[in-house]
């Protein structure tokens, strides 16, 4: 806790590089400006190319976490969804998924923080840095409601 | 009536690979291959953009290897900038882009041992693959599993002091490097909270190698006759014959240790390498021209390194070393499964030269870059996580990239996974009437333990259900089973 705030994570994964892939990372770090404009001291960011053992140890320091990924599945301009501890691996161990992180986490540092994965739908997955202009729009509406869910967070949980 | 068995893609792999298993009518295997199948030519992508960019640009290719990719480019582009060919640069340029690349291999290390590698050998490679990992590691052996997460941690924060950030790493740069390392950053690596220190770091490096033989000592039969097959072995070593990850001249020797490439220059590597292409592949074969097509394959990584290399030139990790040699007549290791040991001696050997660097003070004061005569061609090479990683490069008079070719390591390994695979396929499927996951998990642990990086050698984003097919002689679709 930071005072009488819950520490929040906002964590975004993915790689930049390959257009929509950075959707969770770009989120990440319009959270990131958003929360040094307005000083919100108790929200940090992070991000990565993607997920991995060690990441347990970097949530087990927070009360609530926000994962967000780019997402190739069939959802709207996104998804949130609470999520719970998974022993289920990936088919590659050289990343591994939130879930599991969560449930790494419970079981190496006996923590267990209230844990959410946003899905930011994505289109198209080349090498380059541009997004798509419908990814753009999926990110736009995804952080709307990041920013609100943070912002009521306290209220209702601290 | 003849099968074919396929195994796809391989779990635990980055990438999408395939093993194909054919039996003949007697259930004799009557071959074997790893397929890769998906590509996107990165090579092509570079090409007509500005040469600076390519450091930061090849990380694209892969979110497993990055910084290895982002090493080799910056020392092309050394070359190119006149800098020289990795011992031109300033002592701080040099030391800082060291102290990156042990910090990769580290955190690489640490995850294949302790994730991919200890859950096969703590649980057997016939458990069932639901508590082959990591998970079910900490709930038998909870300190070995806080120790493999913090060792990756570790290395993951001193590529973050010297690369600047996690995602596209900005430190390497044409002739140097961008930055110093402050003193704030220094400090928590040397002895930082929260298990950041380096002589622990160091200690759980020993603790581990200690598992590994242990384990050995009890179980011969699974680390030495394991997919045991003859190769010639090649890698970066010093010019005085040390272990060097970052730089030095390229070394091969066959079978008996005997040299068959003389330590040389790799800028020349084109003149003594080529790749053949097979139709059922997308990954190349590189060989060494010299010896042909047929017979000049090698292995690359960590097991090649401790082949080709005379001595370390860290304490601890040469009498683990010197253990190592001995224990195996002085000889190349033909065991697949040594990999996992010589990876252990190179994740102590990484910490210990991470000490010694972090107490150099020209980390933190010194010229940064360098720079000479500009020229049109340069070749970078590094000695990456799982093996010899090469780039190279040609410039036009505008400064665009004109030609790149890349020779990933798991590319360098194609032909050795394969003979291991067959290996593996004859021993425990010959004469077998049914399928299983012991069996199938056998073929996958000899892979492993090359540690590929299929995402890396076919440049692909490669996220795919485990698919495991079955088909008869007519080619005709018997079973398949998913593994997601």
């Amino acid at each position: 806790m930071t005072g009488n705030h819950p520490k929040i994570l906002v964590y975004g994964y993915g790689n930049p590089g390959r257009q929509d892939d950075g959707l969770g990372v770009v989120l990440a770090e319009e959270v990131a400006r958003w929360c040094k404009d307005d000083q919100l001291v108790y929200v940090d960011t992070d991000t990565n190319y993607q997920l991995n053992v060690e990441d347990a140890a970097v949530i087990a320091g927070y009360d609530m976490v926000i994962f967000a990924d780019a997402s190739q599945e069939d959802v709207p301009a996104f998804r949130f969804d609470r999520l719970m501890p998974s022993a289920k691996t990936e088919f590659t161990m050289h990343a591994v998924s939130p879930g599991f992180i969560l449930h790494l986490c419970k079981q190496l540092f006996s923590r267990e923080p209230e844990t959410y994965l946003l899905h930011i739908r994505g289109y198209e997955w080349e090498f380059m840095n541009e997004m798509t202009e419908k990814a753009r729009a999926n990110l736009h509406e995804a952080f709307v409601y990041v920013k609100a869910f943070i912002s009521d967070f306290p209220r209702s949980n601290a | 009536m003849g099968q074919k068995i396929t195994i796809e893609p391989v779990t635990r792999v980055e990438g999408h690979g395939k093993v194909t298993i054919h039996l003949d009518n007697e259930g004799k295997i009557e071959q074997t291959r790893l397929h890769i199948v998906e590509f996107r030519g990165f090579e092509r992508f570079v090409q007509g953009r500005p040469y600076w960019e390519m450091p930061v640009l090849v990380q694209r290719l892969c979110g497993i290897c990055p910084v290895s990719h982002h090493l080799a480019a910056a020392k092309a582009m050394d070359v190119i900038v006149g800098a020289g060919t990795g011992e031109g640069l300033t002592p701080t340029g040099e030391k800082m882009r060291r102290l990156m690349h042990y910090g990769q291999i580290f955190q690489s290390h640490s995850l294949h041992f302790f994730h991919l590698a200890s859950p096969d050998l703590l649980f057997g490679i016939d458990a069932d693959p639901l508590i082959r990992n990591i998970i079910h590691l900490a709930l038998k052996n909870r300190d070995l599993a806080v120790q493999g997460v913090m060792m990756r941690k570790y290395g993951q924060e001193v590529i973050k002091a010297t690369a600047g950030k996690k995602i596209h790493g900005t430190g390497a740069i044409p002739g140097g490097i961008n930055k110093h390392l402050t003193e704030d950053e220094r400090d928590y690596l040397l002895n930082g909270d929260d298990y950041m220190d380096i002589d622990k770091m160091i200690t759980w490096s020993q603790d581990a190698l200690a598992f590994f033989k242990e384990y050995h000592k009890k179980n011969k039969a699974v680390i030495d006759g394991f997919a045991e097959f003859p190769s010639s072995y090649l890698s970066l070593v010093r010019k005085d014959g040390a272990l060097d990850l970052y730089h030095g001249v390229l070394r091969a020797v066959d079978t008996d240790g005997k040299k068959i490439l003389h330590d040389i220059d790799y800028q020349e590597y084109h003149r003594y390498i080529d790749e053949e292409v097979r139709s059922w592949s997308y990954m190349k074969f590189p060989y060494l021209k010299e010896i042909g097509k047929k017979t000049g394959w090698y292995s690359v990584g960590p097991l090649a390194r401790l082949n080709t290399a005379e001595f370390i030139d860290t304490p601890l990790a040469q009498k683990e070393f010197e253990l190592f040699k001995q224990y195996n007549g002085g000889k190349p290791s033909n065991k697949p499964m040594h990999s996992h040991w010589a990876r252990l001696i190179e994740i102590l050997h990484a910490a210990e030269k991470m000490k010694q660097l972090l107490n150099d003070a020209d980390l933190m004061e010194g010229e940064l870059v360098t720079r000479g005569t500009k020229q049109f061609e340069g070749v970078g090479l590094i000695e990456a996580p799982r093996g010899t990683l090469f780039h190279h490069y040609k410039i036009g008079e505008n400064d665009m990239i004109t030609m790149a070719n890349l020779i990933v390591s798991t590319t360098n390994n194609n032909q050795p996974m394969n003979e291991a695979v067959n290996q593996v396929a004859v021993k425990v499927m010959t004469g077998k009437k049914e399928i299983t996951e012991g069996m199938m998990n056998a073929v996958e642990v000899a892979i492993r333990a090359y540690d590929p990086c299929l995402s890396c050698a076919t440049h692909a984003l490669g996220r795919m259900p485990l698919e495991f097919e079955l088909f008869d002689a007519d080619n005709n679709l018997v079973q398949s089973k998913f593994k997601h």
